[in-house]
């Protein structure tokens, strides 16, 4: 495949396979490639490899066997895009108080590098994010003394104020209300047709971004469906339970 | 006592290590490494005996015996040569090992050793003095430059991977500051009770603090303030500073602790 410039896909996977330390295989074969400025809803049942192929994708895992490119590049490598990432289940280890304004600034590390002090273009695209799921009140706030659902909003935040190319959300709408969620559904889309951000969408409840999406995969130990979410088939509808 | 030349400079030293130990303390803390401050006074131990043996300046080699171990840790844990814990077991193991055997060579199991164990209000020269400040000014100012990759990685090693940063190398930042704070805390605290000093001042911060910014500041308050307290019950009291110094300390940490119980975690 020769390509060059903005036809570079967003992502790329030849041939990926992986499979943990002494475990079976979590993904096989998968081969993808992610047009920029796509809205990728990822589906499948537990323990599918969804986590797995997100973790591929973003150069968190090596894989096995085939290549992994980010426009153009192995992931983790200068002159990538930069990415915003949302992990499933993300929670803090520390110890200490973080405050919601904290834990969101460092989602500035991949536009502003570890080196010197934030800016004011940087507290501007923080506090932007922050006001963007609605946290604005309790910016200042522990994180720890959030509910479950603000708590995620603010890695929400976290991933968006990274001003991403890439944005990968596994299972962002976990304890998150309805509203939010609606929230979150328009403001990707925004940020797909305005900026070109890709988004790679981890969920298992497609409610809230199905007029969103403009591709669907299934991952059920390797890639069972990519197509246009109209293109599913009926047998594989309610992609949560296919089993 | 500040009429004494040795008690200003104790605590000029003092100072620095104070607010020293609990600020690169946190990081340790924070990304559930105490221990290896403890290991790392351990391989100071070993660096004080090799400079006694050496008839060299001990703090010089405890210093290189620390920053060698510190990335010998590093290098061991990202080249999966060892799990983490393995990796600390067997540096410092070795560390402390090869401590008494230089020290049984040297035949010097004397007051001067004694002295870098629990830490000397008399020992402090003008010229380590020069030596702790112009090393903590260092520690203070990489500190200072790289704050917001140093809490991004301890916060969210992954997500920093992701974001570009790179992570291996801010980690050997955190153990290279934890060995240059061993290294130079060893004269006020001694060997085995500097991590005590970088961890307990951090305790009591995170009970009392409302931000992880706040968390820093009070530490390093607090392990300036049980540096100060701990070296004036040492004068008056006769005692080595060391263990006044973490009695002061221990004491302010479960006070609170009792205080405020921590926050409900997630
Ligand atoms: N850290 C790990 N170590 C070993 N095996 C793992 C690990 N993480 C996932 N697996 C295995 O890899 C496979 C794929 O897991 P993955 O987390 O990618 O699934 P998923 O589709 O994200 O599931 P879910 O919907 O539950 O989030 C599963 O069989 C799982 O047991
Ligand atoms: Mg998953």
């Amino acid at each position: 495949m020769h390509v060059t410039g903005d036809t570079v896909p967003a992502v790329m996977l030849d041939g990926v396979s992986f499979a943990y330390p002494g475990g079976p295989a979590a993904l096989e074969d998968a081969t993808l490639a992610v047009e920029r400025g796509s809205f990728v809803g990822i589906a499948g049942p537990n323990g599918g490899g969804k986590t797995t192929l997100l973790r591929l994708a973003l150069g968190l895992e090596r894989p096995a066997t085939g290549t992994v490119l980010l426009h153009g590049r192995p992931p983790g490598t200068r002159g990538g895009p930069r990415v915003g990432y949302l992990p499933q289940r993300a929670h803090l280890t520390a110890g200490s108080p973080v405050t919601v304004r904290e834990i969101v600034s460092a989602g500035r590390l991949a536009v502003r590098g570890a080196f010197g002090p934030l800016r004011a273009v940087d507290r501007a695209a923080v506090a932007a994010a922050i006001e963007r799921v609605g946290l604005a009140e309790r910016a200042d706030v522990p994180l720890r003394t959030l509910s479950g659902g603000m708590q995620q909003r603010a890695f929400i935040a976290k991933a968006l104020a990274a001003e991403p190319a890439l944005l990968a959300l596994d299972e962002p709408t976990t304890g998150v209300d309805a509203a939010s969620q609606e929230t979150l559904a328009a403001l990707l889309d925004e940020l797909r047709r305005e900026l070109g951000v890709t988004v790679l969408y981890v969920s298992h409840e497609f409610g809230a971004v199905e007029h969103v999406v403009t591709r669907l995969l299934l991952v059920r130990g390797r890639i069972t469906f990519d197509g246009l979410p109209s293109e599913l088939p009926g047998h594989l509808h309610d992609p949560s339970h296919v089993h | 006592m500040l009429r004494f030349e040795f008690m200003r400079l104790a605590f000029a030293a003092g100072a620095v290590v104070g607010l020293l130990a609990p600020a690169v303390g946190f990081f340790l803390v924070e990304r559930r490494a105490a221990l290896v401050g403890d290991g790392l006074g351990h391989l100071a131990f070993a660096g004080v005996a090799a400079g006694t043996l050496l008839g060299i300046s001990p703090v010089g080699t405890a210093l290189v015996f620390a920053v060698a171990g510190a990335l010998a840790i590093q290098w061991l844990g990202t080249r999966r040569h060892a799990a983490g814990d393995q990796a600390l077991a067997l540096v410092f193991y070795t560390g402390i090992a090869l401590g008494v055997v230089l020290v049984s060579a040297a035949g010097r199991l004397d007051a001067g050793l004694f002295a870098f164990l629990f830490g000397s209000i008399l020992t402090v020269e003008s010229s380590d003095l020069w030596l702790i400040l112009a090393l903590g000014g260092v520690a203070f100012l990489a500190i200072g430059l790289l704050w917001r990759g140093l809490v991004a990685t301890t916060l969210d090693p992954e997500g920093s991977r992701v974001a570009g940063a790179r992570v291996a190398a801010l980690d050997t930042v955190v153990a290279v500051l934890a060995a240059l704070t061993v290294g130079i805390s060893m004269r006020i605290v001694g060997v085995l009770l500097v991590a005590a000093l970088m961890t307990l001042p951090v305790i009591a911060a995170q009970r009392l603090a409302w931000s992880l910014s706040s968390t820093f500041g009070l530490a390093a308050l607090v392990g300036l303030g049980s540096v100060l307290v701990g070296l004036t019950i040492s004068y008056y009291a006769d005692l080595p500073p060391g263990g006044t110094i973490v009695l002061v300390a221990a004491a302010v940490a479960l006070v609170a602790t009792v205080a405020r119980p921590v926050g409900r975690a997630r």
